[in-house]
């Protein structure tokens, strides 16, 4: 599909995925991410490939573990409540290393919450989620062309690092319709030599476990594992700058709390200030880099978030606590205006007063 | 002349089971159904939580060690990532009908075409003996120190008569180890339950009534007797559902 | 050629959505950079319904529209929501057999088009969404008249082809459809 189409953003990570060589999803209904689920149900058995409805989220995300297991490209989605419950097979692909795509179209929390979108599921998917040390490769498009190109990439990224992959989405951006192409180079997946596949009776058993009930061998394989992740952090980090040269004045953003801030940026700069944008396309490993260039030069960082402030906490780490950090939030399912950034990045430059 | 020899798709390795355990001889059992059937080299096994959980280490075809319950779910991935293979669970009582009876009912009405062994012991074994979703009324466990009270957890569940009521399954059948000739009928179940998956007909499912003298508190003996005294008058033994022979008898 | 930026409200089953894309359908049919986006939820089911909706000859920002330049209101309660967001000179086209009342602001356009009693003499009852269009393509010039057939096209779906005329009909009603844009004066700016 090279032409130009109208799709929503969940649509197209279901395309992409297809067009990534993903022919077994599995999934359970939860608002805002059934397109997903009705676009597999629809294709799949077109192509030759696998769409379940499964018996709920904890089923669906062990069909998924099973599916990577044999070595296949496979996804799940879901939207916040049920990535909770998806948790713990999280843990478990991650303590298989094995790679799979997630999907989470996030929405209001905590518990049931409300299905407006929301980016509150930060911690929960960059700092693992589940139980145990371990990452998950986060992506957070920011359009529907980038659901579609970070879900190709998700699925690449997954087999390279033997991890799962998370598309950190949300309500917004998985149902705005705008214009999308699927021209992508599609890497033929890895040999899974470790895969489950049946040993032919030509070598021996292999093994997918994350049982290890040897403390000595289970640090070990931890320590390997984050020195895998050592390797991502520095190979991986993707991050847009906009105008961030010369602003006196930066607003870090992800998904559609950084489209709604570049309106702000772009008026600022019209009124005369020097304003950028910030935008970590991955969430992890987060891009520590640009957020650290910009010591020295920026006077003041506003965070924008759907959440009551949870990648401010990176963006401190990342400049150690040097640039004045202001947060510019909403919760529950609300969007901040453009005009309320505006307003935050005019205080800023002002010089106001700034409680950091 | 018949010599004993260890099945090919049971590893050399020792296994950590209890004396008297039954695990070894189900084990075992399945072995021998992956070379009678020559399918161990396409075979992928399931392991779930609890006293099988090393499973993986046993048995020489491909294995995936599941999460606690969810082993139908893995197995029902597996399958439908590639259904040539031969996908078979291996569950206790504690996972297949405690925490993961949500998986185990809709692989069974799914009709997944998956085998699934099911070892019903009536306790939590390697937790140390605690009281398991099929523990006998009066049953004293660890965790139902006075005996199991129905009015304060229930009656024992009953899985092949509650999977019988399902459309979806193919093949139900309750048999125990607790003696030579019942080995023999639980191998034929066991076998049928491979067979059917290898002929596309889908979820089969076997429970095997075991003995865990640990925690049951007595020697193997006495276990291999308690299997006849207590737990078959509430687990009666036979064929709960066989839809392919009921198509034929019709 | 001008940005805009489109709030579509009403109740569900109104076809607000449907308008909603048509537009989109248009604009990326003339290369320009489109967004839509709907509300979800509950809400949908017998509720209110709107979608926002840009076209752009440059790249969009937030495809979330805070300060319409264009407003399509089809009952009342979407215009005692959505009036006091419309941009300083911007256009309010409501349907006026549905909503009783006028615009209060003195600062942008009120344009009064009966779509629904229209449709019901037409014998095409549920296309005034449609008519609502064609009236705004009239009066805003947001899309070229030319692209009006290929952007239906598009966003009828194949199974509902039989429903192309009809659509159609009602556009060009709206086209034709002669108003009075009522407003105290104001420069009307399109950006926003």
């Amino acid at each position: 599909m090279s032409e130009k189409v109208l799709m929503k953003g969940n649509e197209a990570i279901a395309e992409a995925a297809i067009t990534a060589g993903c022919r077994h999803y599995f999934g359970y209904p939860i608002t805002p991410q059934t397109e997903i689920a009705a676009y597999m149900a629809k294709r799949m058995p077109k192509i030759g490939g696998t769409f379940l409805q499964a018996e709920s989220e904890i089923a669906a995300i062990n069909m998924v573990y099973g599916a990577a297991s044999a070595g296949k490209r496979v996804m799940t989605s879901s939207s916040s409540p049920g990535i909770s419950l998806k948790s713990e097979g999280i843990s478990y692909l991650a303590g298989s290393d094995l790679p799979a795509v997630i999907v989470n179209a996030q929405r209001g929390g905590p518990g049931l919450g409300g299905i407006q979108p929301s980016q509150s599921d930060y911690f929960q998917a960059t700092r693992g989620g589940g139980h145990g040390d371990y990452h998950i490769l986060v992506l957070a498009p920011a359009s529907v062309q980038e659901m579609a190109a970070l879900t190709v990439k998700a699925f690449d990224l997954a087999d390279k690092w033997r991890m799962p992959a998370m598309i950190l989405a949300d309500g917004t951006i998985g149902q705005v319709m705008e214009p999308v192409t699927f021209d992508f180079d599609i890497a033929p997946a890895p040999e899974k030599p470790w895969a489950t596949t049946g040993t032919e009776l030509r070598r021996p058993h292999n093994i997918v476990n994350s049982l290890c009930l040897q403390p000595e061998e289970l640090e070990r394989q931890n320590f390997a594992r984050f020195d895998r992740y050592a390797q991502v952090e520095k190979e991986e980090p993707l991050c847009e700058e906009y105008l961030t040269e010369d602003a006196d004045v930066v607003v870090a953003a992800f998904g559609i709390a950084a489209r709604v801030s570049k309106n702000a940026v772009d008026e600022a700069r019209r009124q005369g200030i020097k304003a950028g944008l910030i935008r970590p396309i991955t969430l992890w490993p987060f891009p520590k880099a640009n957020f650290a260039k910009l010591v020295g030069k920026t006077k003041a960082i506003i965070t924008v978030e759907l959440s009551m402030g949870q990648m401010v906490e990176d963006v401190l780490l990342a400049t150690k606590c040097r640039i004045p950090v202001e947060k510019c939030n909403r919760a529950g399912g609300m969007i901040p205006s453009s005009e309320r950034v505006l307003r935050e990045i005019v205080e800023a430059s002002q010089g106001g007063e700034i409680p950091w | 002349m018949v010599v004993f020899e260890r099945p090919h798709a049971l590893l050399d390795v020792p296994l950590h089971y209890c004396p008297g355990c039954t695990h070894g001889i189900v084990h075992r059992l399945v072995a021998e159904c992956l070379d009678e059937l020559e399918i161990e080299g396409k075979t992928i096994g399931i392991a779930p939580v609890g006293c099988s959980v090393m499973a993986y280490d046993y048995f020489g075809c491909d294995v995936i060690e599941a999460a606690h319950g969810r082993a139908p779910a893995v197995a029902t991935g597996v399958k439908r990532a590639d259904p040539s293979k031969i996908v078979f669970t291996y569950q206790g009582d504690g996972d297949l009908a405690s925490i993961g009876t949500a998986e185990t009912v809709h692989a069974a009405t799914r009709n997944e075409n998956i085998t699934v062994i099911f070892i019903n012991n009536a306790i939590y074994g390697m937790t140390g003996g605690q009281m398991a979703p099929t523990s006998l009324v009066g049953q004293v466990t660890q965790t139902s120190p006075y005996g199991r009270d129905p009015k304060l957890c229930g009656y024992p569940v009953k899985i092949c008569e509650m999977l019988s009521q399902l459309e979806g399954p193919e093949y139900l059948a309750r048999v125990t180890v607790n003696n030579v000739a019942r080995v023999r009928e639980a191998k034929k179940a066991i076998k049928k339950a491979f067979q059917n998956q290898i002929d596309g007909k889908g979820f089969s499912l076997v429970e095997v009534l075991s003995a865990c003298p640990t925690n049951w508190g007595k020697t193997p003996k006495d276990a291999l007797k308690w299997i006849d005294d207590a737990m078959i008058p509430y687990y009666p033994l036979g064929v709960y559902k066989d839809r392919s022979a009921d198509q034929e008898n019709r | 050629m001008l940005d805009y930026g489109f709030v579509i409200a009403g109740f569900g089953g109104q076809g607000l959505l449907f308008a909603g894309k048509f537009l989109a359908y248009a604009g990326l049919l003339e290369n320009r950079e489109v967004s839509w986006l709907p509300s979800y939820g509950p809400e949908m089911r017998g509720g209110t319904a709107n979608c926002n909706v840009i076209l752009s000859d440059g790249p969009i920002g937030s495809p979330i529209v805070s300060k319409p330049n264009v407003l399509m209101v089809m009952n009342g309660p979407s215009l005692d929501r959505y009036e006091n967001s419309v941009y300083i000179g911007g256009r309010a086209f409501v349907d006026s057999t549905l909503v009783t009342r006028k615009i209060v602001r003195d600062d942008i356009y009120g344009i009064y088009v009966p779509a629904t009693k229209m449709a019901d003499e037409m014998g095409i009852s549920g296309l005034a969404n449609m008519i609502l269009i064609g009236s705004i393509i009239r009066q805003t010039k947001c899309i070229k008249e030319e692209t009006i057939v290929e952007a239906l096209k598009k966003v009828i779906p194949a199974s509902k082809a039989n429903l192309f005329d009809a659509n159609y009909k009602a556009v060009r009603a709206g086209l034709d459809y002669e108003v009075k844009e009522d407003s105290y004066g104001n420069d009307i700016r399109h950006d926003w």
